[in-house]
């Protein structure tokens, strides 16, 4: 088995390999130096190789996406913009957030910034604007977070393909039955502390959500202070925080097949964000979030620091790995389902982003 | 109007490695119309210098003859035969 985990960062993307097991790291990089990796992600149904796509900016010439389909040894990219807002938006993409394969062959998705979705039919070469959402009634109230306006997660169902569930900052929850033609928010039960009304119809500042493939009713949300899980497709939301330290945070990752396990990175608060008493920890949750238990073995004692939604991810291999990265520039894997942790690279930029891929 | 541009090394793969590439463009061209040609011969390049609302990227300097287009039209500034637009990516980031 080899595993391999893309690690975006502020400053350029960094690919680790390991051919034993996960237990010892190889790291090269800087690739696409000196932009910021917010998205990269892995299509597993190319052959023999997984393609892999990385979202990137450059300070000064801009958003881009490129691919590669030899682990990061050689990248390929359109001389057309591969995302562009048509003409009559008025709208210029700022970045990439996501990446996610849909159901239907060489379908893939991408989140960006501003709020959108594009849908490419060719494999991630070449994107659409899904119109249904850029054109919905709400967008005019959809507010830019501390990080931006974005879709920053696409789930798509992992058997039909009119079926999409996303989520976005702020805006909260949408969901798409018919491709993406019509959307809906899907928001009840998700508090929004920072509005006149909590319980808005829309307008939460959702900040990650997570499904289990095999159980797709099923989702879990980590919130602008709220983590919460859905069994009913995202229509209602319950609150799983108790039991964890804070409910605050950025990540939620679902494991790739035990639709009752979650982590879960809690920061101490809006107004705090280090975990409490400056501990790293991952917190695990085996009973689809009734109660909470902290894995810290082999991670740090001294953490004054935290992990962003997307740097935080589970590979596919039994057991699964978890990984996550840091603003601090380390990489931390566990290849036990997070009973045990060892560092795979350190003092890199701020890590923004990291998916991890078995063949 | 022959129009000679000048790109940044980090541009020049995007044209061909060429460091200088050679315009031709109508008589009352602007820097937007020359940027318009670029786009259909090198859009690869064109589109790390503009975006696709055609604002031109914050962080890249056009000199038109010596001068930042900011301080003459922006990418309205006319354009003469034989003028030289130098392209140059400002000081930024950390």
């Amino acid at each position: 088995m080899t595993a391999v985990l893309a690690i975006g960062t502020r400053k350029g993307l960094w690919l680790a390999t390991s051919d034993d097991g996960r237990a010892t790291w190889e790291v090269t990089g800087p690739h696409h130096s000196m932009t910021d990796v917010y998205a990269v992600g892995f299509d597993t149904r190319t052959t023999p190789t997984p393609r892999l796509l990385a979202g990137v900016t450059s300070e000064h010439y801009g958003p881009s996406v490129g691919y590669s389909d030899d682990l990061g040894q050689t990248w390929q990219e359109p001389d057309h913009a591969p995302i562009a807002f048509p003409d009559d938006t008025g709208a210029a993409l700022a970045r990439v957030w996501q990446f996610a394969p849909g159901s239907e062959p060489n379908v893939v998705y991408a989140g960006v910034e501003p709020t959108a979705v594009f849908r490419s039919t060719d494999g991630g070469v070449t994107y659409e604007l899904v119109r249904g959402l850029w054109d919905h009634p709400h967008r005019e109230n959809w507010a830019p977070g501390f990080g931006g306006a974005a879709v920053h997660t696409i789930l798509p169902h992992p058997t039909d393909p009119a079926r999409l569930t996303v989520a976005m900052s702020t805006g909260g929850v949408y969901v798409t039955e018919d491709g993406g033609d019509t959307w809906r928010p899907s928001n009840h039960g998700i508090k929004a502390y920072f509005l006149p009304d909590p319980d808005p119809e829309y307008g939460q500042c959702v900040h990650k959500i997570a499904q289990n493939p095999d159980q797709p009713e099923r989702f879990y949300a980590q919130n602008h202070h709220g983590v919460y899980r859905s069994d009913d497709g995202a229509a209602t939301w319950q609150s799983i925080a108790e039991g964890l330290p804070s409910d605050f945070g950025f990540a939620m990752v679902a494991h790739p097949r035990r639709p009752d396990v979650i982590y879960n990175f809690p920061l101490v608060a809006d107004r705090e964000r280090f975990p409490p008493g400056g501990r790293c920890a991952v917190y695990r949750s085996e009973d689809a979030g009734k109660s909470w238990e902290a894995l810290t073995e082999g991670l740090p004692d001294q953490f004054w620091n935290g992990v962003l939604r997307d740097a935080m991810c589970v590979d596919t291999a039994d057991p699964a790995g978890v990984y996550f990265g840091t603003r601090s520039g380390s990489v931390f894997a566990s290849r036990d389902e997070g009973e045990h942790w060892q560092p795979v690279v350190e003092n890199l930029p701020d890590v923004l982003c990291v998916r991890a891929v078995v063949t | 109007m022959d129009i000679s541009v000048r790109l940044p090394a980090t541009l020049r793969p995007r044209a061909g490695d060429q460091a200088t590439v050679d315009v031709q463009v109508s008589g009352d061209a602007t820097l937007a119309d020359l940027l318009d040609v670029l786009a259909q011969r090198y859009p690869g390049l064109e589109r790390r210098l503009r975006d696709e609302t055609g604002k031109l990227r914050r962080y890249v300097n056009f000199y038109v003859d010596g001068e930042e287009c900011r301080q003459l039209g922006g990418v309205a500034t006319p354009l003469r035969d034989a003028a030289e637009v130098q392209i140059i990516p400002s000081v930024a980031g950390g």
